[in-house]
């Protein structure tokens, strides 16, 4: 139920709507609940709305504590 | 995609199942509760419980809104759709939860019922323009991940002045179940847990914050993780290594999406429209103080439980449903006797069978399935 998925916003559109590149299908998403949202960011997106932003540094830094096992430094 | 397959890369997910068989001890077990259903569909799709040592037991908490609906509220669902001129708009799986008599919201749509499955509460302010005769009812349910959404729906329709709207409220509250949980001091309603793996995008709307007061108070580690089984995998290690250490503290996997304050913007649009409800009764858990949101009598137009004041008696489970106790981590879906012979996704006798994160649902789905005895006679 509360799965959400990171897409990228391509466009942004009149109504707190935007287009978005969920894996390459487009589709339009509400913007409303996430202020002052930019094109080229990525957001997470439940039952057609953007929740978040998603920070692409953290996920940079997630990534390189995952490649390495855990074995050094843990998100803070 | 992006932000998501990196997620599910195998040569990281060896390495970080080397690491966890390193620093998980032998001599003792590991039992961790995965609160959210999403956690528990990522556990046994990616086959997580099969790849990490015997010690490490995941114990399949309450967050499947699905799950946790009581009968009596999808009873007055199916009131609701009953009433001439209604159309029932909700998300899909709420369709197919058999309610009194085993018979759901799909039972009421082939009897004649308007029921019809959404995607957004988008989709239910165009349901009600293109349909300015019937009155759109959205059920809605969920934690705070989908509450938001019902708010905004209900702020543009008074914004828009769309009179044939109306919210069937089931919003339920994360912080309030895991206290519950921990609350029970039934003796056999007890289940040791060890730490949780605590919510993805419930707290990217509540933040880390909300969870600070019960990790102190219960003495609990609990671990914000992601839904993908990376994610997963590095909320074990934490929590390994906190149960270790002899820890019991607030941690958060899932930084690129979760920050300590949430998306404050969100829970304003959420506090204008909704309010706490004294009392709500869940599945399993019973009824939980404080644990559910009723809409704001300013928003009463749009209320659909003041519109059509229904009630409904609580209803028990099937006697043979293990639910309850399988929504509290008491019993494993296989302990339940009906599971995957009498109650299949197919055809589900309770609600844990019916969402994909629904323990029972997981387990048939990705799990190795007793097959039933079969008498073979000459």
């Amino acid at each position: 139920m509360c799965l959400a998925i990171p897409v990228k916003v391509i466009r942004l559109k009149e109504g707190s709507m935007a287009t978005v590149d969920a894996g390459g299908v487009q589709t339009d998403i509400s913007v409303a609940l996430v202020s002052d949202v930019t094109v080229g960011e990525y957001v997470i997106v439940h039952v057609g709305f953007a929740l978040s932003r998603l920070d692409p540094d953290e996920a940079e830094k997630t990534l390189k504590i995952l490649a390495q096992g855990g074995i050094d430094g843990l998100p803070a | 995609m992006a932000y998501l397959h990196e997620f599910r890369d195998r040569k990281s997910a060896q390495a970080l199942l080397s690491t966890i068989r390193n620093e998980s001890r032998p001599d003792r077990d590991y039992r961790l509760m995965e609160f959210c259903g999403g956690h528990t569909h990522a556990i046994w799709r990616y086959g997580l419980r099969e790849a990490l040592p015997d010690n490490i037991r995941f114990i399949h908490g309450p967050g499947c809104p699905v799950c946790v609906l009581p009968i009596s509220r999808i009873d007055m669902a199916r009131t609701i759709a009953s009433f001439p001129g209604v159309l029932l708009a909700s998300y899909g799986d709420t369709l197919r939860v058999p309610a009194s008599g085993g018979r759901s919201l799909l039972h009421s749509k082939a009897g004649g019922a308007d029921v019809r499955m959404v995607l957004s509460t988008l989709d239910c302010l165009r349901l009600a323009r293109e349909n300015p005769g019937k009155t759109v009812v959205f059920f809605a349910i969920g934690f705070e991940t989908t509450t938001p959404p019902t708010a905004v729906a209900i702020l543009e329709a008074k914004r828009q002045g769309i009179p044939n709207f109306r919210v069937f409220s089931n919003h339920v509250l994360t912080p309030a179940a895991l206290r519950s949980l921990l609350l029970d001091t039934t003796p056999e309603k007890q289940v040791r847990i060890d730490g949780f793996i605590g919510p993805s995008h419930v707290s990217s709307i509540i933040g880390t914050l909300p969870y600070e007061p019960i990790v102190r108070e219960f003495s609990k580690p609990l671990v914000i993780a992601g839904f993908e089984p990376l994610d997963v995998l590095l909320a074990v290690l934490m929590l390994i290594r906190q149960i270790n250490d002899g820890r019991a503290e607030l941690e958060n996997e899932y930084t690129r999406v979760v920050t300590p304050s949430g998306n404050p913007e969100a829970r304003a649009l959420v506090d204008r429209v909704f309010t706490l409800r004294e009392s709500f009764e869940w599945r399993g858990l019973g009824l939980i103080p404080n644990s559910a949101l009723a809409i704001r009598p300013a928003f009463r137009d749009f209320d659909a439980e003041d519109l059509f004041s229904v009630s409904c008696p609580s209803v028990s489970d099937p006697r043979v449903c293990e639910c309850p106790d399988i929504l509290r981590g008491i019993k494993t879906p296989e302990e339940c006797r009906v599971f995957g012979t009498v109650c299949t996704p197919e055809n589900p006798v309770g609600s844990c069978m019916v969402s994909s994160e629904g323990a029972c649902a997981a387990a048939y789905t990705y799990g190795v399935r007793r097959t039933p005895d079969l008498e073979v006679r000459p």
